[in-house]
């Protein structure tokens, strides 16, 4: 406790690299339980992460249903990867995952970057995998402050009490 | 668990001074705890307050996002009211527990 009194946590900069459902949220939460708690939030989205915040994309994300050992049948049965192959079945659990998280009340994912961002998070997207994935600015929400590069990620990083995370 | 006194009254409090029965509250009381959190209270916190307050003592889990939906304030409004963590800071002065929700 004394140690979380003389150096607290004063921003956390989180990059997320990927489009599935599961590592877009683990983001967004940690994004926005550190606003929720007075710290600074930056989330960096690169890659295949990018389609968390690109308009055409964010309503549509997806969890895994082919190479997710994790990935179980309502009763707890493994998931057999045979059928994550069928057509419409990652659709159909995705679309579970999201009813469930509506349930708890996690918002959707453009929701969720409006909440960070009212708190005064800033969202990010990566030149580099803009650039790479041939996108615009007026392809992203309108809650993407900027398209930065590496190095300016890292000049948004620096001050005493930083963490890095990478999701 | 320890006592405090807020406006004349004894109340008590938990170590990270979140009262422990929403009853002892006052508004007399929630200005002093605001004012140690550096916020003097207007209308507009007492609406917002009152509402947690009312959503809370029904059982109801508050989220920053119920809040924001609430009409009573928006987030980004909530925010501005109570800065730097809303939701704790709102708790605290509106007299209920420390929240325990993740978003």
């Amino acid at each position: 406790m004394a140690n979380a009194l003389e150096h607290p946590i004063k921003k956390v900069m989180i990059i997320c690299a990927k489009a599935n459902i599961e590592d877009v949220y683990a983001a967004l939460v940690m994004a926005n339980g550190a606003v929720m708690e007075g710290i600074e939030a930056k989330v960096f989205f690169t890659f295949f992460g990018l389609d968390a915040i690109t308009k055409n994309q964010m309503k549509k994300l997806h969890t895994a249903t082919v190479g997710n050992p994790g990935l179980r049948m309502p009763g707890g049965l493994p998931f057999p990867t045979i059928l994550g192959m069928l057509p419409g079945v990652e659709a159909g659990v995705s679309a579970m995952m999201k009813s469930q998280m509506e349930k708890l009340g996690i918002p959707p994912v453009d929701e969720f970057l409006e909440l960070i961002t009212a708190g005064g998070g800033e969202i990010y997207a990566c030149k580099l995998a803009v650039e790479m994935f041939g996108l615009k600015k007026e392809d992203f929400s309108e809650h993407v402050k900027d398209i930065i590069t590496i190095g300016q990620f890292y000049e948004l990083a620096a001050g005493e009490g930083t963490q890095i995370i990478f999701v | 668990m320890a006592e405090k006194v807020y406006a004349g009254k004894t109340v008590s409090v938990t170590d990270d001074g979140y009262l422990t029965d929403p009853n002892q509250w006052t508004k007399e009381i929630a200005i002093e705890i605001a004012r140690e959190e550096g916020i003097e209270l207007t209308d507009k916190h007492f609406a917002v307050i009152d509402f947690i307050r009312e959503k809370t003592l029904k059982g109801e889990a508050l989220t920053i996002r119920t809040i924001g939906k609430s009409g009573v304030v928006d987030t980004k409004g909530f925010y501005e009211l109570f800065p730097g963590a809303p939701l704790k800071k709102a708790s605290r002065i509106a007299g209920i527990a420390k929240p325990s929700s993740c978003v």
